[in-house]
C-alpha cells in the first residue's frame, strides 16, 4: 500500500468505528487506532543474539451517555471484536457516574483544512543482514575503544514504522504516520566486583540522520571506562552539574507538576503557580509541536484539538500548564491541546559549552546518571541514587557512585545557576546542562 | 486440568478453528538440525479497571488482548515473531519469520509432545472480572471513598480503583511441553491527599492477588487499605527532613523486602549470569551475604501476586534457594540460559505478553525469618533510621548499586522510634549491604500484592518480603546535614 493508501484505510476504520458506536447509542465517540511494524536485532560479542520481527495493532474507543463515560481497547482487529469492544465500552459508560467535565473536546478545537506537513514517516529498507552489520560496527567500535572493555551487553538496529489515526463523532479524522529508528550498544569496563556498564544511542526519524555506528560504539566505550573505579564522596551541600541527558529529566519532573491531572487532583507542588515565578528571570520553556521530523511533534493531541507553539514559561514566570480538555475543564480553564503530553520542549540556555559549564560548577558533582523513583510530586522533595564526576578546578577530578542528591524540586528550578548550550538533538525534550546551586550530595 | 484445557481450546483454539495437532504442524515446520528449540505462546486476556476521584466513578476501561508469540532458537541465537492474530496463515507467518535465525534447509526433526507432570493449579480458574457485579464494584469503590474521607477532616482527595486480569495461555515448545494456565489476577488500590495549613502530602495503600474481587471484602481488607492510606498521609504532615549521611538502618517486614529484589534478586537472574554481567557472576558458593541471611524465590505460594503454576515457558514453578546462610546457592532460569548454561530450568521464564520474549525473573522473593524480636532490633539502634515502607527501587546489576526509596520511616535515637521523616532514597552495594545484616527478625511478611517488576521494558507481577533487619550502614539521601 502507498502511504495514501495506508493513511486512508486507516481513517476508514475509524470511521466505521464510530459508525458502529452511534448506531448502538452513543451520543458521543471518539477512536484512537494504531498499527506498527518494525525490526529489531541484536549482536552481542559479534553475533545475532537476537532478531525480533514487531507488528502491532490496535483500537481504543471512548463513548459518552450524556455525561457518563466508559472506555475499552483490543488487539483484536476483527468485526466481531469492533462490535464487541463498542459494546463493553457502552456497558460502563451506564454505570459510570454524570461528570459534568466528560465529553469530547469543543468542535472548533479541531484542526481545520490540511494538516501541517511533520514530515516524519521515512522508512528505512533495513534487512536482517544489514541491521546485524550495523549493530557489529557499533559493538565492536565500542569494544575497541579501550583495553579495559571486558564485556559487551549487545549492541541493539532498530527500525519501525506506524500509523496512528484519530476520530471523534465531531467529524474531525486524522492520520499520522512516522517512523523511528535507532542504534544503541552498552558495554562493560573492568572485571569482577569493579566493573562498570554504560551505553549509548542514536535515534531518529530519518535513518541518513543516525550518528555513525563507530561514533556511537565509542562513546559508550568512553563512557563506561571513564567510570572505572568510583567511589561515594564524603556528605556535603554543593552545587550540583546535571549532564544534559539527566537534566532534561529534571524538565519532565516540571511538566508533570504542571499538568492537569496532577493539579485537579491536588497532586502537585506547583499549585496556582500560573503568573508566579518558577524559574530565574532568563530562563524561557516552549513547546514547538511542529517541528518537522522532530520525535515529539503532532499536528493534534489526543482529544483530536489542533496543537500549537506556546511558551510554558517566560521571563522565569510559569505562562501555561498543560492540559486537555478534561482537565481544563476541571480547572475552568481552556485546554493546551497537551492530552497525551507535550510535544518537543525546549528551553533557553547561557552560552555556555559544556567547558564552561564545569568551570562554572568549580567544585562540586558533575551528574551523569540518576537511579530510582524518589522523586515526590505532591511536595516536590526530591531524592535520587546518583553517579558522575567530582569536579575540582572546573575540571573532573574522579568518577563517583553510591551516593544520593536531595533538595526540593521548587527551589531547584529557582536555583538553576546556568544552563549550557551543550543540548542534544532529537528528543521530545531538548535540554542543555543545567547547574543547581545548594544540593545535599550523600555518601560516605 | 480439563477445566484449564477446555478454556484454553474455548478462548484461544476454537475461534481460529485450530486444534493441537494444527498448533504442532506449526511447531514442526519451524524444527531443523540448527534449530535447538522452538515454541508456540498463545495468550488471550481480558482486564478492567474502574477509578473514583472527586467521590464519582468516572471512567472504567475494558481490554481484551490476544495474540500468539513464536520462538526459534538455535544457539545463542533467538528468532522471535508474533501475531494478534490466531489463525493459521498468521501463525505460519510468524513462524516463518522467526525460523529464518538458523538457516537450513533440512528436514523436520521429530518432536515428540508430553503435556506430562503438569501441576494443580495454584489458583481458581474462574473468571475474577464477573465474581462482583458492577454496580458493587462501584458500590465498593464508594464505600472505600466516604471511610477514607469520614476518618479525618484533613483528607482532601481520594483516588480509589479496581482492576482484574484474566489471562487463559498455552506452551507448546520443541522440548514436549504442552501447558496451559489459566491466571486471575486482582487489584485494589487507595491514594489519599491529606493537607493541613500549607502542607500537602499523599498516602496510598492497596494489595491483591491471584484470587477473586471477593479477597476485598474478607475482612474489610479493602477498607484496611483506605486507613492505611490515611494514616500514612497523616504521618507525613507531621515528617521533618530526612537525614543525610550513612548509618544504621533498620528495615521493617514485609513490602521493605523490595530490598531483596534490587539487591540481590536481579543480580541473580541467569542471563545476567551466563553473560558475565552481574556483580554475582562466578560467585557461586561465595559468601555473597551475612551468614544470618536465606532469601528464596518461591512462585508456588497459592494466590501470590508474583505465582504461576507454570511459568510462560511451560516449566512448573517452585522454591529456588538463591542465598542460604550467607552463600550464594543459586541462579533464576529461563529455559534459554538454563540451557546454555547447563543446568535445569527453575520455572522463572517470564514475559509480559505474547509480543515479548521470555527471560529469567522472579516470582515472591522473600528472606526467611531469624531469631531476633523486632523491638531488640530497634533497641540496638543508637541513632538511625527505621524505615517501613517504600515506592520502588532500581539496580545497576554490573556495579551492584541499588537504590529504593522510604515513603514512610522514622528517626530512631538511643533504641527509640522518633520523629517520621520526609521521603529519601537509600543507596548500597547489593554484596556490602549484604554482608552488613546483623539481625534478621522472628516476624517474616509478604507484601500485600502490589509489586510490578521492570526488566528490559518488560513489566510483570512480582511479590516480595521479609523479616524486619538490621543493616549496620547504609547511606540515606536526606537533605538534614
Amino acid at each position: 500500500m502507498t502511504q495514501q493508501q495506508e493513511r486512508a484505510s486507516l481513517e476508514d476504520r475509524v470511521a466505521r468505528i464510530l459508525e458502529v458506536a452511534k448506531q448502538r447509542g452513543a451520543d458521543a465517540a471518539e477512536v484512537a487506532v494504531s498499527r506498527s511494524e518494525g525490526l529489531a536485532v541484536t549482536v552481542r560479542r559479534g553475533e545475532v543474539e537476537t532478531v525480533e520481527q514487531t507488528r502491532d495493532q490496535g483500537f481504543g474507543i471512548s463513548v459518552y451517555l450524556g455525561r457518563c463515560k466508559g472506555s475499552a481497547s483490543t488487539s483484536d482487529s476483527s468485526p466481531d471484536a469492533i462490535e464487541a469492544t463498542v459494546a463493553k465500552a457502552l456497558n460502563i459508560a451506564r454505570f459510570t457516574a454524570e461528570d459534568p467535565a466528560a465529553g469530547l473536546a469543543d468542535a472548533e478545537l479541531m484542526p481545520t483544512g490540511v494538516l501541517p506537513e511533520l514530515d516524519l514517516f521515512h522508512p528505512w529498507a533495513l534487512d536482517v543482514a544489514a541491521a546485524t552489520e550495523l549493530a557489529q560496527a557499533c559493538e565492536a567500535a565500542a569494544l575497541n575503544a579501550d583495553a579495559r572493555i571486558s564485556n559487551s551487553e549487545g549492541a541493539t538496529t532498530s527500525s519501525s514504522r506506524s500509523w496512528r489515526g484519530y476520530g471523534n463523532s465531531h467529524g474531525f479524522i486524522g492520520s499520522e504516520p512516522a517512523t523511528r529508528h535507532g542504534l544503541s550498544v552498552s558495554v562493560i569496563a573492568g572485571r569482577d566486583s569493579g566493573m562498570q556498564r554504560d551505553y549509548a544511542y542514536t535515534v531518529d526519524r530519518v535513518p541518513e540522520a543516525l550518528e555513525a555506528a563507530a561514533a556511537v560504539g565509542r562513546r559508550a566505550g568512553e563512557r563506561a571506562v571513564a567510570r572505572l573505579g568510583a567511589r561515594p564522596v564524603p556528605t556535603a551541600r554543593v552545587p550540583v552539574l546535571f549532564g544534559h541527558d539527566v537534566a532534561s529529566g529534571l524538565l519532565g519532573h516540571f511538566i508533570a507538576a504542571i499538568s492537569g491531572g496532577n493539579l485537579y487532583r491536588r497532586s502537585s507542588f506547583l499549585l496556582d503557580a500560573l503568573g508566579n515565578e518558577v524559574f530565574p528571570e532568563r530562563v524561557t520553556i516552549e513547546e514547538c509541536p511542529h517541528l518537522p521530523r522532530a520525535l515529539g511533534s503532532a499536528a493534534f493531541d489526543s482529544d483530536g484539538v489542533a496543537t500549537r507553539a506556546k511558551r510554558l514559561v517566560e521571563g522565569g514566570v510559569l505562562a501555561s500548564y498543560v492540559l486537555s480538555a478534561y482537565s481544563a475543564r476541571r480547572l475552568k480553564l481552556a485546554t493546551t491541546g497537551n492530552a497525551g503530553g507535550i510535544h518537543n520542549l525546549r528551553i533557553s540556555d547561557d552560552g555556555l559549552d559544556f567547558e564552561a559549564m564545569l568551570a562554572r560548577l568549580g567544585r562540586g558533582l558533575l551528574v551523569t546518571e540518576l537511579m530510582g523513583q524518589g522523586v515526590n510530586g505532591v511536595t516536590g522533595d526530591y531524592s535520587r541514587g546518583a553517579a558522575g564526576f567530582w569536579v575540582e578546578d572546573g575540571a573532573i577530578a574522579y568518577p563517583v557512585q553510591e551516593v544520593t542528591i536531595a533538595g526540593n524540586l521548587k527551589d531547584m528550578y529557582l536555583n538553576i545557576d546556568a544552563i549550557g548550550n551543550d543540548a542534544v538533538r532529537p528528543g521530545n525534550i531538548v535540554c542543555g546542562s543545567m547547574l543547581v546551586d545548594g544540593m545535599t550530595v550523600s555518601g560516605a | 486440568m480439563t477445566e484449564a484445557w477446555d478454556l484454553a481450546r474455548q478462548r484461544l483454539l476454537a475461534p481460529a478453528e485450530l486444534d493441537e495437532r494444527a498448533l504442532e504442524q506449526v511447531l514442526h515446520s519451524m524444527l531443523g538440525p540448527r534449530i535447538d528449540y522452538a515454541d508456540l505462546y498463545l495468550q488471550y486476556s481480558r482486564s478492567e479497571s474502574w477509578v473514583l476521584e472527586d467521590g464519582i466513578v468516572r471512567d472504567g476501561h475494558f481490554a481484551i488482548d490476544q495474540g500468539v508469540g513464536v520462538r526459534a532458537v538455535s544457539g545463542e541465537k533467538t528468532g522471535f515473531a508474533y501475531s494478534d492474530e490466531l489463525l493459521r496463515p498468521a501463525l505460519e507467518q510468524a513462524a516463518g519469520a522467526a525460523r529464518q535465525i538458523a538457516r537450513s534447509g533440512s528436514t523436520p526433526g521429530a518432536v515428540a509432545i508430553s503435556g506430562k507432570g503438569t501441576p494443580a493449579p495454584l489458583y481458581a480458574g474462574d473468571d475474577p472480572l464477573v465474581s462482583m457485579a458492577d454496580a458493587d464494584k462501584i458500590a465498593l469503590l464508594h464505600r472505600l471513598d466516604r471511610h477514607a474521607r469520614a476518618l479525618d477532616p484533613c483528607v482532601s482527595q481520594v483516588t480509589a480503583s479496581l482492576a482484574a486480569v484474566h489471562e487463559v495461555i498455552l506452551v507448546l515448545a520443541s522440548d514436549g511441553t504442552l501447558a496451559v494456565d489459566v491466571r486471575p489476577l486482582v487489584r485494589c488500590n487507595v491514594s489519599v491527599i491529606a493537607e493541613r495549613g500549607d502542607r500537602r502530602e499523599r498516602g496510598s495503600a492497596g494489595g491483591g492477588g491471584r484470587l477473586d474481587y471477593g479477597m476485598f471484602l474478607a475482612g474489610d481488607q479493602a477498607l484496611g487499605w483506605a486507613d492505611e492510606a490515611v494514616r500514612s498521609a497523616l504521618l507525613n504532615l507531621e515528617a521533618v527532613p530526612a537525614p543525610a549521611g550513612s548509618m544504621p538502618v533498620v528495615l521493617g517486614p514485609g513490602w521493605p523486602g523490595v530490598l531483596l529484589h534490587e539487591a540481590v534478586g536481579h543480580g541473580l537472574e541467569g542471563d545476567f549470569n551466563r553473560k558475565g554481567t552481574s556483580t554475582f557472576s562466578g560467585r557461586m558458593g561465595e559468601q555473597v551475604a551475612s551468614k544470618h541471611c536465606t532469601v528464596v524465590d518461591e512462585g508456588c505460594m497459592p494466590n501470590r501476586r508474583g505465582s504461576l503454576t507454570v511459568d510462560d515457558e511451560g516449566t512448573p514453578t517452585g522454591r529456588t534457594v538463591l542465598i542460604e546462610n550467607g552463600i550464594l546457592k543459586g541462579y533464576m532460569q529461563d529455559k534459554h540460559n538454563a540451557r546454555l548454561m547447563g543446568v535445569a530450568p527453575t520455572g522463572n521464564g517470564r514475559r509480559q505478553s505474547y509480543a515479548h520474549l521470555p527471560m529469567p525473573r522472579m516470582t515472591n522473593t522473600y528472606m526467611l525469618a531469624g531469631a531476633h524480636d523486632p523491638a531488640e532490633i530497634l533497641a540496638s539502634v543508637e541513632r538511625g533510621l527505621y524505615a517501613v515502607n517504600f515506592g520502588g527501587g532500581q539496580v545497576d546489576i554490573t556495579s551492584g548499586k541499588f537504590v529504593f526509596s522510604t515513603t514512610e520511616a522514622y528517626l530512631i535515637e538511643n533504641g527509640k522510634v522518633k520523629a517520621p521523616v520526609r521521603g529519601a532514597t537509600l543507596i548500597g552495594n547489593g554484596p556490602d549491604v549484604m554482608n552488613r545484616i546483623s539481625m534478621v527478625g522472628n516476624d517474616l511478611a509478604l507484601d500485600s500484592g502490589i509489586g510490578v517488576c521492570g526488566k528490559d521494558g518488560q513489566s510483570v507481577p512480582v511479590g516480595v518480603g521479609q523479616p524486619t533487619l538490621r543493616v549496620d550502614a547504609v547511606t540515606v539521601g536526606g537533605t538534614a546535614h
